[in-house]
Formats: structure tokens, sequence, C-alpha cells
């Protein structure tokens, strides 16, 4: 990339072309304007050369991550791709113990899109950084023929350092920890659900989209011996509740009755018959930590806006290793699964 | 009151469960030898695992597992039919999710849309509807599976689409009606069930007279029920209370939705849109007569049959099961979904081999996922 | 065939088609009404209960009904809690004789 000149550079058309992928002053002008005058990367060289004294703390260690986002409609009740390519990544570094340093952002744009689409995407996910204290130091940007892509597809890869102190593993669980989710669950899965406009649903559910960072510090802090901290994406929280279960070789029983739901997002799961537990969340994370702890890790997790809803929503047992059961509002006890491919509405 | 909380109070349920408990000890029915009652219909087959019903219930009573999951009964050849319309570039195929995933002889909806069918999933006929009106270039079929329940919907949309003198919008109907599979089960001499618990939604359409033959011809008695556990449970306790007194008659649990006589704008729908079959093809239970539903001449316009010259009547084209399965041992109640020698080797919901492990109705995606397996609580 | 829910009529959006708005638990949704349409207005309808399946409604919840279910449920309920209060008091006075 050239250096900045004084004038900031202007896209002239209103929706992406072949053109301003072509590698030529028509997509330096879009990088510039739409994404590199927003995310003011330090330096302008094709990588970002970068330090924070942390990294070298003897023991510490690198964290790195990379993910893909895909979401269809790219805008939506309480978020847009953008924050949460910002948000997901920053989350998946902070479920490791990491502190979330810096973000590269690659858009795979298809044409046709509109610029101002691009500005509100860029916008929204400085923001999400500026909320997580992350930055936004690299990227790259392409341009696919209509009908090669869909809408605005973004890869986001985060590096953050994991301190030596920290050590959270599924691994770590051990049967009587204790299970918190930070609050209400699906809310990410059913407001997707409902702006598709598939069901023709009409409600107001917002993406749960958020980062997770400063909760988990606040709650690290608290309670260094917290075990492991899994968000709750796509396959929702069972599939997370699944993958520690299975790592640690623990059996987890979760209740029914204190699973928090909004009750919209109960509303759609009754008309479409879907399973709450599996609905992707983009915000809600569950941790386990030491019985003996529980008390100590919801106040802390309360103390920050992302842990107002923190609960307690069930423990891990020596019971049925490597599975995960509910009791359900009955006091029967059932299997929660893996989800198998994608949870389709029902009729029966 | 918003009719579905009041309904999963497990105060109230450790009640009904206890008078179960009573009734079934009164009946001397243990686990070596239970009684037997069989759940018609997959929506009851789900809200049982679903809420452990089956684990809270005493071992002497024990639930069958009945075929009223219109997905599970659904033969592969009319998959492949499916697959078929859906292939023309002309064609949206619209229909509910839980059709997608059924395996046919080549594939599945939801393979034949990752191949480039136009496939999109509805939840209801009106939405297909609505596609067709917004779509005049394109032919918009829409999948009719489904017993009474789901029979008006498909009825009255066709009604819409004949008042609209639309063109481009037709059903490929494959309804079936849930009394004939009931004496086909009470016809075999195999047959072990002690009673029902009938499906609480067909019912709100057909009201309780059809069931009568079951009590009267067979003396066996059923209760109508809702689909919140205690609804379910109450119904099995009035099926079991009638079995200790030697009564057989239909019972209706399900009086605050369903009217004894049904619903007459529904009833009326369906005759003016449908005749019935002579026969009609249940995966697993061969063919039962007057069990399927077709779509009158009057509304040809509106058959995806005559439309794309496919389905049942016209080419009898019988896929035979696949080898090992046993979803038709499974849904007559003859052996329990982990009695199949496939059940989680060569069948599994990532890989099914029949349609009960592919539908969250089937009895064996239901053991699959909920576990029919002891569990102990946590510490 | 069986997923339904109970919805409650808030608005009638189109009376010649016979198309309503549902509420279901703060969720919206469009219906078709001809199930359950009779002999008094379509306004009449807005703040009742129905049985919603696939976009349509397709019988009225009786009210009345509904609490009969329920009365007897709760009996039997409160039956169980007397039997266990009776039990738990047996076993009391037994072990303190």
């Amino acid at each position: 990339m050239n250096q900045p000149t004084t004038q900031p550079r202007r896209v002239v058309a209103d929706k992406v072309t072949m053109a301003h992928g072509g590698g030529g002053k028509a997509m330096r002008d879009l990088i510039e304007d739409v994404f590199t005058s927003v995310f003011c990367p330090p330096g302008m060289e094709d990588q970002a050369r970068l330090m924070d004294p942390a990294i070298v703390v003897p023991g510490a260690k690198l964290a790195f991550t990379t993910d893909s986002f895909v979401v269809s409609p790219m805008e939506f009740p309480g978020g847009d791709i953008g924050k949460i390519a910002v948000c997901g990544t920053v989350n998946d570094l902070a479920v490791g113990g990491a502190k979330p340093l810096w973000l590269s952002a690659a858009f795979i744009i298809e044409e046709g899109v509109e610029i101002s689409t691009l500005r509100r995407i860029a916008a929204s996910m400085q923001s999400a950084a500026d909320i997580a204290g992350v930055k936004i130091v690299t990227g790259d940007t392409k341009v696919v023929g209509k009908g090669s892509g869909d809408g605005v597809f973004i890869t986001t890869s985060g590096v953050g350092v994991i301190d030596p102190s920290r050590d959270m593993l599924a691994e770590n669980v051990q049967p009587g920890d204790v299970a918190i989710v930070n609050g209400v669950l699906g809310d990410h899965g059913a407001a997707i659900l409902a702006a598709r406009g598939d069901m023709a649903l009409k409600t107001e559910i917002p993406s749960d989209c958020q980062s997770l960072n400063h909760l988990i510090e606040a709650l690290l802090t608290a309670v260094p011996e917290t075990r492991v901290a899994r968000d709750a994406t796509r396959g929702g929280l069972a599939s997370a509740l699944n993958e520690i279960a299975d790592a640690a070789g623990v059996g987890i029983e979760i209740g029914e009755d204190v699973l928090p739901l909004r009750t919209e997002v109960k509303g759609v799961c009754e008309i479409l018959g879907l399973d709450p537990l599996y609905l992707a969340n983009e915000g809600t994370l569950v941790v386990f930590v030491p019985e003996d702890q529980a008390d100590a890790a919801i106040s802390a997790m309360k103390s920050v806006e992302a842990g107002l809803g923190a609960v307690v929503i069930g423990k891990a047992t020596t019971k049925h290793p490597k599975t995960v059961v509910m009791r359900t509002l009955f006091g029967g006890l059932r299997i929660v699964d893996m989800l198998v491919g994608e949870q389709l509405p029902r009729i029966c | 009151m918003n009719y579905t909380d009041e309904f999963r109070d497990p105060v109230a349920a450790k009640g009904v469960l206890a008078a179960i408990e009573n009734v079934v000890t009164e009946l001397g029915a243990t686990k070596e030898k239970p009684v037997h009652i069989m759940e018609v219909c997959g929506g009851h087959t789900h809200a049982i695992f679903r809420y452990g019903l089956d684990k809270l219930t005493p071992p002497g009573l024990e639930f069958i597992h009945g075929p009223g999951c219109p997905v599970c009964v659904l033969p592969m050849s009319r998959v492949d039919e499916c697959v078929e319309i859906a292939e023309d570039p002309k064609v949206i195929f619209t229909t509910f999710g839980d059709a997608m995933r059924v395996p046919g002889t080549k594939k599945s909806l939801i393979q034949a849309k990752a191949d480039g069918a136009d496939i999109r999933m509805v939840y209801s006929p009106l939405d297909a509807l609505e596609l067709a009106r917004r779509n005049p270039d394109r032919e918009v079929v829409f999948f009719g599976l489904g017993f009474e329940t789901t029979t008006p919907s498909t009825a009255l949309t066709i009604l819409q689409a004949d008042a609209d003198e639309l063109t481009n919008f037709s059903i490929f109907c494959n309804h079936i009606t849930v009394p004939p599979p009931i004496k086909a089960l009470l016809d075999d001499p195999h047959m072990i069930l002690d009673g029902f618990v009938g499906p609480g939604h067909v019912s709100m359409v057909i009201g309780t007279e059809p069931y009568e033959f079951i009590a009267r011809d067979y003396g066996k008695p059923i209760v109508v029920a809702g689909f919140e556990p205690l609804d379910l449970l109450q119904s099995v306790l009035m099926v079991l209370e009638q079995i200790r007194d030697g009564r057989a008659e239909v019972e209706n649990q399900y009086s605050r939705i369903v009217p004894n006589e049904g619903n007459p704008v529904s009833i009326a729908a369906c005759e003016k849109v449908y005749q019935p079959r002579p026969t009609f093809e249940w995966r697993g239970l061969g063919e039962i007569d007057a069990s399927g539903l077709r779509i009158r001449d009057r509304y040809r316009a509106y058959d995806a049959e005559v439309k794309f010259d496919i389905g049942y009547g016209r080419n009898n084209v019988f896929t035979a099961e696949q080898e090992g399965c046993a979803c038709g041992d499974v849904m007559t109640g003859r052996i329990k979904p982990r009695a199949c020698p496939q059940f989680g080797t060569g069948c599994t919901p990532e890989m099914p081999l029949g349609a009960l492990m592919v539908s969250s109705e089937g009895a064996c995606a239901a053991y699959y996922q909920y576990g029919g397996l002891d569990l102990e609580p946590a510490e | 065939m069986c997923l339904g829910i109970p919805g409650k009529i808030t608005e009638i959006s189109d009376p010649t088609r016979k198309l309503a708005m549902v509420d279901i638990s703060g969720v919206q949704r469009e219906v078709n009404i001809a199930c359950i349409v009779g002999d008094e207005p379509l306004e009449a309808l807005i703040g009742t209960w129905s049985l919603i399946h696939v976009g349509f409604a397709m019988s009225k919840i009786d009210e009345k009904e509904a609490a009969l279910t329920l009365d007897v449920l709760r009996q039997l309920g409160e039956a169980q809690e007397e039997i266990e209060a009776m039990r738990a008091s047996e076993e009391m006075l037994r072990a303190t004789s």
C-alpha cells in the first residue's frame, strides 16, 4: 500500500464493481476511504509491525485465532456482520484467557454491494473494536463477480497474549465444578431466523452480539481458578457443553428451570419447534468454576455489563461421563446431544 | 393464562404421576409384564422424551410409539418424486423443514438443494402461495404432507389460489389420515396394545367420532390428548383407569381445543378439495386402504401430480426398504428402537438408514437424542 | 402433525382474505382465521386465543374447558401434596415415638 496522501481518497461509485478489486486506483480509493480511514492501522506496510509489553513477559504465550463470517442477512437487529466479525474473534481469544490485542480483517465483497453498506459495516467494526479495546491493524479486500459470493464475507484473525498465570482448558473441569452463563440464551439465532424473513415472524429480538473480554478479565481477576470459558456460538450452549464434557471426560447436568431465556425466543422456538439450547449466541458464554467460588464468580461477572444476567445453570458430575444431561421442568432427566446437521423447524 | 405454562406445572405433575403409579399397581403391571399404551402421534413421542415422561412413569407402563409421524411414513419413492420436481429449473419447491433430510433412493431434498435445486423451507403453505404471487414466471410447488392436522391448511390454500386464479402454484399432495393405520395395527394378530393416547391436533379437525371403532369393535380405550406434559400424563391416567375399570371408550382430555364434533370449516374445506385414494403406500406398513388423499379433478390446476405427471397414482414405484432397515417393526411397536440391529451403528442421525432416525419425532431419533438410557442424577 | 401453539389474536389484518395478526409470547405472525370464524363479526375475535398451526388458527381455545382441566390437575397435585405431608408427619411421629 502507498503512503496516504494529504488529500483523503474518496470512492466515487455507490456500488462495488470488479474494478474495485483490480489492484488499481479504484481499489486503493475503496480501501482508504472505506476501511483504513476508519480503522487507522499503524503504518501502511503490507504487514503490521506490533509490540506490546505483555508479549515479552517470561512464560507468556501468544494466542492466535481466525474465523470467517458469512451471516445473512448482513444487518439485523442488534448488529451486523462487521460487529460479529470483531466480537467473535475477540471472544475466541478471550475464552482462552488471552488479552486480545490486534485483529486483521479480510473482506470478500460481491460485485454490486452498496458502498454505504460497507461504510456501515466498517463503522460498526471500529466501534466494536473500541469497546473491546483492540485495534484492526491489517486487512485485505477482494471483489468477486455477482453470484460468486453473498454480499460480504469477512475473515478476522486475532492475536492476543496469555499471561503465564492463566491456564484455561476444558480438561481442567472436575466433577463438582459449577457452570455459569452470563445471560439469556439463543438471542442471536432467533434474531437471524426472524430477520431472514422466511418464516414471516415479526419480532424485535436483538442479537446478543458483544465482546466478552472485559467480562472474562473481571472473572479471572476475582476467580483465578476458573477452569474454562467457552462462547456458545454455532450449535448453541448444547455444543459448547458437549465439547467440554468430552474433553474433560466428565458428565454435565443442567437444569431446564434455571436456563435464562427471553420470552420472545421461547415463542420463536415454540412456533417453529426449535430447541433454544442449539440456537447460536454471539455474546454469551459458559464458564466452569470450582463450587466454592461460584458466588465470587457471579459477583465478578455482574460487575460488568456483559455479565449482568450471570446465573448458575448446572454442574459437572461423575455420572454419565462425556454426556450432557438436562433435568427437565418435571425432574426427569434427558440427554442434550450434539447438534446433527442444521436444526430444522418442525411441523410436528 | 397463556395455556402453555399452566400445563407444565411440576407440582400438578407429581399428583398425576402418583395417581398413575397407584393404578399401575392396582393393575398388577410390572416391568416384565407391563401395560402397553400406544401414543399414535409423533408429536406425542417427541414430548414424552423431551420431558422425560417415560422415565417418570412406573416401569409397569410401557409406551409403544405409533406411526403418527408423517415424515417417518413417507416412502422413499415420494422423496425421489419431490427431488424430480424440484430439479426442474422452473420450479421453486417449497416444503416444511422436517421433510428436508429424509433420504430418497438417491438423495434427500437437502442434498438436492446443495446440488442446485431451488428448494425453500416454509412455515406455512400460505407462504408458498405468496412466493407464487411474487414470482409469476416460476412454478411454485408446495409439498403437502401430514395428517389431518395439516390437510385443512393445504385445502384452504388451494381454495385461496383458486379464488386468486393463480396459474403457477400447485400442491404435491401426500396427505394421509390417522384412523386407517390404527385399524391396520389393531388387525395385526401380534398386536399387544392395551390402550391408545390419541392425536390431539388431528382431533381438533376431525373430532372424536372417527375413533369410535377402536372402542366399539376392538374394545380398546382411547383418550385424545393435548401436547403439554400434564396433558399427556392426565391422558395416560385416564387410559389406565379405563383399563382398570374394564371400560373401552373414546374420551377427550384435550377438550379446551378439541370440540367433539371437530372443526366444521376444516372438514368442509377438505371435503371440497380432496377425495380419498383407494390405497396409499406407507413406509414400513405397506399399502393401506383409503388412507391417502388426492386432489379432486375440480382443482386439478393445483395438483402437481397432474402438472408434472408424477406421484403415487401415476407411477406406482415401490422402493424396497434398505437392507437391514427395521423401521416398519419399530413403527408398529413390534420392537423397540434399541432392538434394531442398526440402531446407533449403521443408522444414526448423521447417516440415517430409515426415516425414524431422520425426523425428530421418529422414535429412533428421540431415543438417540434424548436417551432411552438410565440416567443418574448428579451428586 | 402436531406442532400447534396457543396464540392471541391482536388485530384483523385482512378481513376479505380472513387474515389476522396473532401474538405468541411477544412474536407476531399473520395467520389465516377461516377455521375459527363463526357468525360473529371478525373484530369479536380480537383478544381471543386459538391454536396456531402452520399459519392457520385452527381452533378456538375454550377458556372454561381449560379451567376445568386445570382444576382436575391441580386437585390431583394438591391431593398428592396432602398425601406427602401426611406421610412426612407420620414418619416424624414414628421417629419420635
